[in-house]
């Protein structure tokens, strides 16, 4: 038990996959503008990972193992991951409009956000088994959201202030990113 | 299609729309894989020619795909071509794939070639789009280079592996850690809208 809570920990803040590993860069950068845009993505991502890391690992271990076709796995996972998103949408659309309303436009640009991808292929390549699957594909996406709201509060006030011209928008957006980055790596000792 | 018209989608990616300066796409690898030299390059590379070859095959085949479910299509073309990149690595060049690991499959979900097939591919020649890729990628690798340098001379004191300062230099590890990579992108963006605007 002990282990999943460090792993689950480590997994937000440690070696957090926005910050440190660098997955999920331009929906970050997108979407981090005004402070409902971002709790919007955040959920959105939390809410995918989870339901796209059981199916994934699930396809790896029933079809791909058994049929010795890891080497089309990208394919496979993108695809899979690209139907998942399309099936909750329409489910969401019908059950829980009041869900959907918040998180409807931000369901399609997940297909293309590389921390979905990038974690269900971590999962399988650390041949993690299914309960700690389970623990990094909520831990993963939860730092993402942590980080992602923390900065869209930074960027709500560096709007506000006088940038310099070229350095506007994007530009300062990195720069202050990475010092956020730094701020995450001083995690690193606690672990 | 002219000649002369090839040649400007061509150049520009090169300077004009250079990714990931001026077209802001596919961050993640940018800033992952600048670490040394050696990786912004492969990276580069690897992208360079998913891209081409997706802009060339969607190009080819635009008049069948229906307009209703295109990006599952330009999704599958891409993800075909980064297989084969994975494969040839994995069997080629084995140390630069462990040192870019994840990265080389996800350049699935790298908006670069997605956004040019529905942006340009889609709507255009296959000559023109296999400029166009050709291009963007040549231009992508320049900048990967470039920022992968900066961070490999002044982090590690090495360029592509060979020493550059004296002994006694001190690396200055900030550049080279994830916090490096996101403030050196930022000034570069900085510096490219500074240029840009004379």
């Amino acid at each position: 038990m002990q282990d999943y809570i460090l792993f689950a920990v480590s997994a937000i803040l440690v070696n957090n996959i926005l910050l440190i590993q660098y997955l999920g860069n331009c929906p970050f950068l997108g979407t981090s503008k005004r402070m409902d845009t971002a709790v919007g993505m955040a959920m959105a991502v939390v809410f995918v990972l989870v339901m796209a890391g059981i199916v994934t690992w699930t396809v790896e271990q029933v079809f791909l193992i058994p049929l010795k076709l890891q080497f089309v796995r990208t394919i496979v996972f993108i695809l899979v991951i690209a139907a998942l998103v399309q099936f909750v949408e329409l489910w969401l659309k019908k059950s829980i409009p009041a869900l959907y309303a918040g998180l409807g436009i931000f369901l399609p640009l997940i297909t293309t956000n590389c921390c979905v991808l990038g974690v269900c292929l971590l999962n399988i390549q650390e041949n993690y088994g299914f309960l700690k699957m389970l623990v990094s594909s909520t831990a993963y996406p939860m730092g993402f959201g942590l980080a992602l709201i923390l900065f869209a509060g930074l960027r709500e006030r560096i709007i506000i202030g006088r940038v310099p011209g070229p350095m506007q928008d994007t530009a300062i957006g990195l720069v202050a990113s990475g010092f956020m980055s730094l701020a995450f790596l001083g995690f690193k000792g606690m672990i | 299609m002219s000649d002369t018209s090839l040649v400007k989608e061509f150049t520009k990616g090169l300077w004009k729309e250079i990714p990931p300066f001026r077209l802001v796409l596919g961050i993640c690898p940018t800033l992952a894989c600048s670490k040394a030299f050696n990786n912004g390059f492969g990276m580069g590379v690897a992208l360079t020619f998913v891209l081409v070859c997706s802009n060339i095959l969607v190009s080819a085949i635009r008049k069948y795909i229906p307009s209703k479910i295109r990006v599952p299509c330009f999704i599958v073309v891409v993800a075909t071509f980064v297989v084969i990149v994975e494969l040839v690595m994995q069997a080629y060049t084995y140390p630069l794939f462990l040192q870019l690991g994840i990265f080389i499959p996800l350049i699935v979900v790298n908006c670069i070639p997605l956004g040019r097939a529905e942006a340009f591919a889609y709507k255009n020649g296959v000559a023109a789009s296999a400029a166009d890729g050709l291009g963007l990628g040549i231009g992508y690798t320049l900048s990967l280079s470039f920022l992968g340098s900066l961070r490999e001379i002044f982090g590690v004191g090495t360029w592509n592996g060979i020493q550059i300062f004296g002994a006694d230099f001190q690396p200055f590890t900030f550049m080279v850690e994830a916090p490096g990579a996101f403030v050196c992108l930022g000034l570069l963006l900085g510096l490219m809208n500074l240029a840009g605007k004379k």
